[in-house]
């Protein structure tokens, strides 16, 4: 049970406060502000997501840089409030299409709304955005797509690849497009977020791919769908540690240590063809969660050199490989390595012929930076960076460097082999207008290798 | 029109202009007002909603309250919202002109259109003004038997809304008894959470001045209740799914066969991709398992994987909230989770608040097969730009060396962080290597030879320095230039701005004089005259002290100031197990995030519906606050087993759920015979205890097993109740357990109380019986002890 729920923008004006029991004070979202502020002031790092001030417990997410607060004085489960602030934002999401603080301004009172019928007297009624369709009647005011930055894992496929239609991730589910008539189609994302950690002589420490089957639908009549995973998949490692790396490498099967599903999804026949049965509701939603610690090739190979060269100076050499097929394009690369807190000056040397590369040296936290736009599957990149130091080394540069850390997207790329054989759409035959999309994508969660 | 336009214009919402902006809102509606001009919807609803972005920003636009609802009659559902919106924030403060709204509110409410009916409807319960309560129920009254679903969810929460407005007028319209018919008979099944919602609230607040309404209270969780739940549990929402876990985590089987098949049936919920559902499924089951320690134990493998999970899908924030509840199971069961340390590893782009905890975990499950890599792990977050967490790694590797028999590769490790030459590594490492000496004085040769290498000039940090001065003091006989080091601190005295530093030293002196004389004297009669004059009242204290010491006999003082050490084997845990116990009690509430029970954070009206109230406080007399209020919140659980076998027969028939009802208990002995289900709110309880006089006061001996037995007092409750003596509160921990039963004669209503202290060290039971026939104590007193005598038996 939650007492009030607002929005902040990053700034901390209120562009939504709905107070649902009068319980808390009305100057909740200055008190919050203030404290999430300073926090960071204070050298502390982040708020934690859920504090308490006075009797007061807040609770926020960060989506799309706005502030979802809620706020209780009960001592409630953390992980419901959590999970419906996030669920709210979807919602909201599902009706604008663009989820931002110009679209949440120009749609306040179609907000109002939802938050009316989604939340009564602080418990929570539906979060379904099927089901708030028949309660809810302000048209959303569409915003203009086109100049706005991605958001979110999906916004990645408005990059680049032609093939998909670039307005579908943002399109509201209730907004009709002009001309009338709905598009009949249907999104399935895989998107995989991976993390390794790679030991100085490049052996793979630890590796763990977390997945989403991500669903939106724009079909209608709610026709029932089928989702054919891999034959081969299986769910849980057995009696066997999780981390006990066999011969699997490169084998056939896909063994993914848990998952969990979305209400909608029936597992009838789950068990004996990797089949999910589902009808999906209106809206974004996750199909299926899962986690992998199954070894897997990682896309991308770190090397990293340091030389001195002389007591005040030394030479970096990071060169990154992509281990993937040369048909696939990573885009968005950002490679960062901490440097001893003595140096002073860096000069950075890209390859003859490197384009789209940027190089910066954050002089406040000491850190190269280094950004690719592409890189084409199989290729090789080096940077060679020279520093210039205040203090002499003592031999000790590689101690005082931090591991090299990279962030990339692979669009058309996953990681564990998971696949969606098929999507079968149960439909009368007349509408042949029917699009599916079955889309895959792969991002760097914490990529790691150390010094 | 951009409506927030005027936000814009004011970038902080503290400081909200617009007297002007509003007046000119004011104009413009009084013109729309009478209008029924086409298109006048399309005004109207730009009008309002730069009324409810004013609203929004903090503007008081509460002047307009006369105009908005002149305006307010249309049929246009968008702009009703609205107006219903803008009436529900500002009617509490403008309670007459409220009344004004009353009007169009009733008339919607018998709208044709359900919609309309419901909206209007809530927002006559939201005016949240006391005097106008007559007119809601009659409208909640036909909501509540509305056709129609939505209107009957709304009426229900209106309910509770009038409740909170007014509790007599809910209770005298009779409402809470008929949510309870809905509860048990609506086909929607939002209707029927809504209406479990709302009883728990009502329910726990009139429970503590109505006996009727605790019994209520206990009956939702009585068998027949919490089946039906139970048994519909797909046809609820993911939210009230996790309400009815919520309760069903609070009921108590009278059979262990039930218990699997309550498991059994929320098996599925584990693999729900909503958080909120699986940590409220989890919470059912290690609370029904909680004195089965096997199967306990086999529910801690069965959630890890649903766990780590959720953990890593989600947003960051919902990941912090279950990393905190899997935090909170592996430091009750670190062994559990040994083979998954790989999960704790630190990312680097991680908050600090997720690794400060991953590191405590990191911690717990270090054992004798990963303590090597743990270890080496933590060494690379001793490298972390992150000072903070650099500084916590450390620590932790000194925890772990602390934790463990084999220490040998930590000691290298500890060691290298002293040659790192980062003034923080050095002076969280010498805080540790001085703590591991305490532990293993084998080691002192290893660690000494390298401690001796560092300058004291480096080290900065007072925890630091004086682990470095102790040291020196209790190693000066090894150390080549312990005196002259100290001799050159105490040179700097005026310099040494930590009492804590200052009051070291002078051990450290003291301690080096007796092993090296000649070459301390000097040094220590400076530290005595330093400390002497100090205007620190304990290092002035402690001066003066050695020096009498000194002057009164230098070999007393010795064995004073310096005797063997016995190295220490365990060091204290910040946290009483009593805490750890009742934190793990609200998991899946906030308690498991700030790592506090609940009364720490909370005032007690808002602790949760099921969360009993001080009436039953004054009951342990003599007893520490803290026990009693554990026991508090067992009484909650056997109370209502008290309960459960006589209202299951009322209401199984009302459900007709056919569920079997609880089997009689054993046949008790022949002298008294004691009522099986006897009932006793603990008001009435209570009540009697202070009136009633002793009537037998005796100690028992317990056996061994029953002592064994104990180390789940929840056992003895049951064991108990198969006696037909049922318990009402119960609490304490061990050696010293309190509880409280009571008994009715089978034939008459005559009851015995009993209050029970037993101490599990020295084996003893003390009873003090209070009886309405106190004729009947001795017969009473023997069938208690015979009773209490079988406990622990198989």
């Amino acid at each position: 049970m939650i007492s009030q729920f607002f929005v902040l923008s990053q700034r901390g004006d209120n562009i939504v406060f709905r107070d649902y029991r009068g319980e808390v004070q009305k100057g909740s979202a200055e008190i919050f502000f203030r404290k999430v502020k300073f926090w960071k002031e204070d050298g502390d790092g982040d708020a934690p997501p859920i504090f308490n001030v006075d009797g007061v417990n807040y609770f926020h997410v960060k989506v799309a840089g706005l502030l979802f607060v809620a706020t209780t004085r009960v001592n409630v489960s953390p992980s419901l409030v959590l999970e419906l602030l996030q669920r709210i934002a979807r919602v909201i999401k599902d009706y604008l299409g663009v989820l931002n603080e110009d679209s949440l301004r120009k749609n306040f009172v179609l907000v109002y709304e939802l938050l009316d019928e989604v939340i009564d007297f602080g418990y929570v009624e539906t979060t379904s955005t099927e089901v708030l369709k028949s309660y809810v009647f302000n048209e959303p005011i569409v915003v203009d797509v086109a100049r706005l930055p991605s958001l979110g894992p999906a916004g990645i496929f408005m990059q680049g690849t032609k093939r998909m239609p670039g307005t579908a991730v943002t399109k509201s589910v209730v907004a009709n497009e002009p001309g009338g008539r709905k598009r009949e189609e249907i999104f399935v994302d895989i998107i995989e977020k991976i993390s390794v950690t790679f030991s100085s002589s490049g052996y793979i420490l630890t590796s763990e791919i977390d997945g989403t089957i991500q669903m939106k639908s724009y079909l209608t009549g709610n026709p029932e769908i089928r989702l054919a995973l891999n034959d081969d998949l299986s769910i849980g490692r057995g009696g066997r540690s999780i981390y006990d790396y066999g011969s699997s490498y490169g084998s056939g099967a896909v063994i993914l240590d848990d998952c969990n599903f979305h209400e909608s999804v029936h597992l009838d026949s789950f068990e004996d063809d990797r089949t999910l049965t589902l009808v999906p509701p209106d809206g974004e939603f996750p199909v299926m969660n899962y986690r992998m610690t199954q070894e897997f090739k990682p896309p991308f190979r770190i090397n990293t050199l340091i030389e001195e060269a002389g007591p005040l100076k030394a030479e970096v050499i990071l060169k990154v490989r992509a281990e993937f097929s040369s048909s696939i394009t990573a885009n968005t690369i950002l490679v960062q390595m901490p440097l001893p807190t003595y140096t002073t000056r860096v000069s950075f040397e890209l390859e003859p012929g490197a384009v789209g590369n940027t190089t910066d040296f954050k002089e406040a936290n000491k850190r190269l930076e280094w950004g690719l736009k592409k890189i084409v599957g199989g290729s090789e990149h080096t940077l060679r960076a020279k520093l210039t130091f205040s203090q002499e080394s003592h031999g000790n540069i590689v101690k005082e460097s931090g591991p090299v850390s990279m962030t990339f997207t692979i669009p058309m790329y996953n990681a564990s082999r998971l696949q969606v054989k098929y999507l079968q759409i149960a439909k009368k035959a007349k509408n042949d207008n029917l699009y599916r999309w079955v889309r895959y994508v792969t991002q760097a969660n914490s990529y790691v290798a150390r010094l | 029109m951009a409506p927030p336009a005027q936000s814009q214009r004011s970038p902080s919402p503290s400081q909200p202009s617009g007297k002007g902006e509003v007046s000119d809102l004011k104009s413009q509606l009084r013109q729309l007002a009478g209008s029924r001009a086409p298109g006048i919807d399309d005004s109207k609803r730009e009008l309002f909603k730069k009324v409810i972005s004013y609203m929004t920003v903090g503007i008081d636009v509460s002047s307009l309250f006369g105009e908005m609802v002149m305006c307010s009659a249309t049929s246009d559902i968008v702009l009703k919202k609205m107006c219903y919106l803008y009436v529900g924030n500002y009617a509490k403060v403008n309670p007459d002109l409220a009344l004004l709204t009353i009007n169009f509110l009733q008339r919607d409410c018998k709208d044709e259109d359900p919609m309309i009916r419901g909206l209007a409807l809530r927002s006559l319960c939201s005016l949240r003004v006391a005097n106008l309560v007559e007119y809601l129920v009659g409208p909640l009254g036909s909501g509540l038997k509305d056709n129609n679903n939505y209107v009957r969810t709304v009426a229900v929460m209106g309910v509770l809304k009038l409740y909170h407005i007014s509790a007599s007028t809910c209770v005298d319209a009779d409402f809470p008894a008929m949510l309870k018919h809905s509860m048990l008979n609506d086909s929607d099944a939002q209707v029927v959470a809504n209406c479990l919602s709302a009883l728990q609230e009502i329910w726990s607040s009139e429970a503590s001045s109505s006996e009727e309404a605790s019994r209520e209270r206990e009956a939702l969780l009585s068998k027949p209740v919490v089946y039906y739940f139970l048994n519909r549990i797909k046809e609820f929402s993911e939210w009230a799914q996790c309400l009815v876990l919520e309760l069903v985590g609070k009921y108590v089987p009278s059979e262990t066969s039930e218990i699997f098949d309550i498991m059994n049936l929320l098996e599925d919920r584990l693999q729900h991709a909503n958080g909120a559902v699986v940590l409220a499924t989890i919470k059912v089951f290690l609370q029904l398992t909680l004195s089965m320690t096997d199967v306990h134990q086999q529910v801690y493998e069965r959630i890890k994987a649903p766990l780590l999970t959720l953990v890593s899908s989600g947003s960051p924030e919902q990941s912090y909230a279950v990393l905190s509840h899997l935090h909170l199971l592996v430091m009750r069961a670190p062994f559990i989770f040994s083979s998954d340390y790989k999960h704790f590893y630190c990312q680097y782009n991680e908050p600090s608040y997720v690794k400060k905890l991953k590191l405590e975990m990191l911690t717990a499950v270090a054992n004798e097969s990963n303590t090597y890599e743990i270890v080496t792990e933590l060494c690379e977050y001793a490298a972390n730009v992150d000072i903070p967490i650099a500084r916590e790694s450390i620590r932790a590797v000194g925890k772990i060396a602390l934790q463990q028999y084999d220490v040998n590769a930590i000691v290298d490790r500890l060691l290298q962080f002293l040659e790192m030459e980062k003034d923080y590594v050095t002076a969280e490492a010498l805080v540790l290597v001085k703590d591991l000496l305490r532990k293993y004085p084998q080691w002192s040769q290893d660690c000494i030879a390298v401690v001796g290498n560092i300058s004291s000039k480096n080290i900065q940090e007072p925890k630091a320095k004086a682990a470095l001065i102790w040291m020196l003091g209790e190693y000066s006989q090894d150390m080549h230039d312990a005196p002259y080091i100290l001799e050159s601190l105490i040179e700097n005295w005026e310099d040494e701005h930590s009492a804590e530093v200052r009051l070291h030293l002078l051990t450290a002196v003291m301690k080096c004089f007796f092993k090296r004389p000649p070459e301390t004297q000097k040094a220590l009669g400076a530290a005595l005259a330093a400390g002497l004059a100090d205007f620190h009242q304990d290092v002035h204290d402690r001066a003066l002290f050695y020096y009498r010491l000194l002057q009164y006999n230098v070999s007393v003082a010795q064995r004073v100031v310096d005797p063997p050490k016995q190295a220490v084997s365990v060091f204290a845990d910040t946290q009483s197990s009593e805490i750890k116990d009742r934190i793990f009690d609200e998991f899946n509430s906030l308690s498991v995030v700030y790592q506090k029970p609940s009364y720490m954070f909370t005032d007690k009206e808002h602790r949760g519906p099921f969360e009993f109230s001080d009436e039953l406080g004054h009951l342990s007399i003599g007893a520490e606050s803290t026990a009693s209020s554990q026991m508090l919140s067992e009484l909650a659980i056997s109370s209502v087993t008290g309960h459960a076998s006589q209202s299951s027969l009322a209401i199984d028939d009302l459900l007709g759920l056919g569920l079997p009802v609880a089997p009689a208990p054993a046949p008790s002995p022949p002298l008294l015979k004691l009522n099986s289900k006897a009932v006793l709110d603990p008001g009435t309880f209570q009540q009697k205890w202070r009136q009633l006089p002793i009537s037998l006061s005796q100690e028992y001996s317990v056996s061994p097993r029953g002592v064994a037995a104990l180390t789940a007092p929840q056992a003895l409750l049951r064991h108990m109740q198969g006696h037909s003596i049922h318990c009402i509160a119960s609490g304490g921990q061990s050696p010293n357990y309190k509880f409280f039963f009571f008994a009715q004669k089978a034939e008459e209503s005559s009851t015995f109380l009993v209050e029970c202290i037993i101490n599990t060290s020295s084996a003893k039971a003390q009873i003090k019986i209070k009886a309405d026939d106190q004729s009947a104590s001795e017969a009473f007193s023997t069938l208690f002890q015979s009773a209490l005598s079988e406990f622990g038996l198989p």
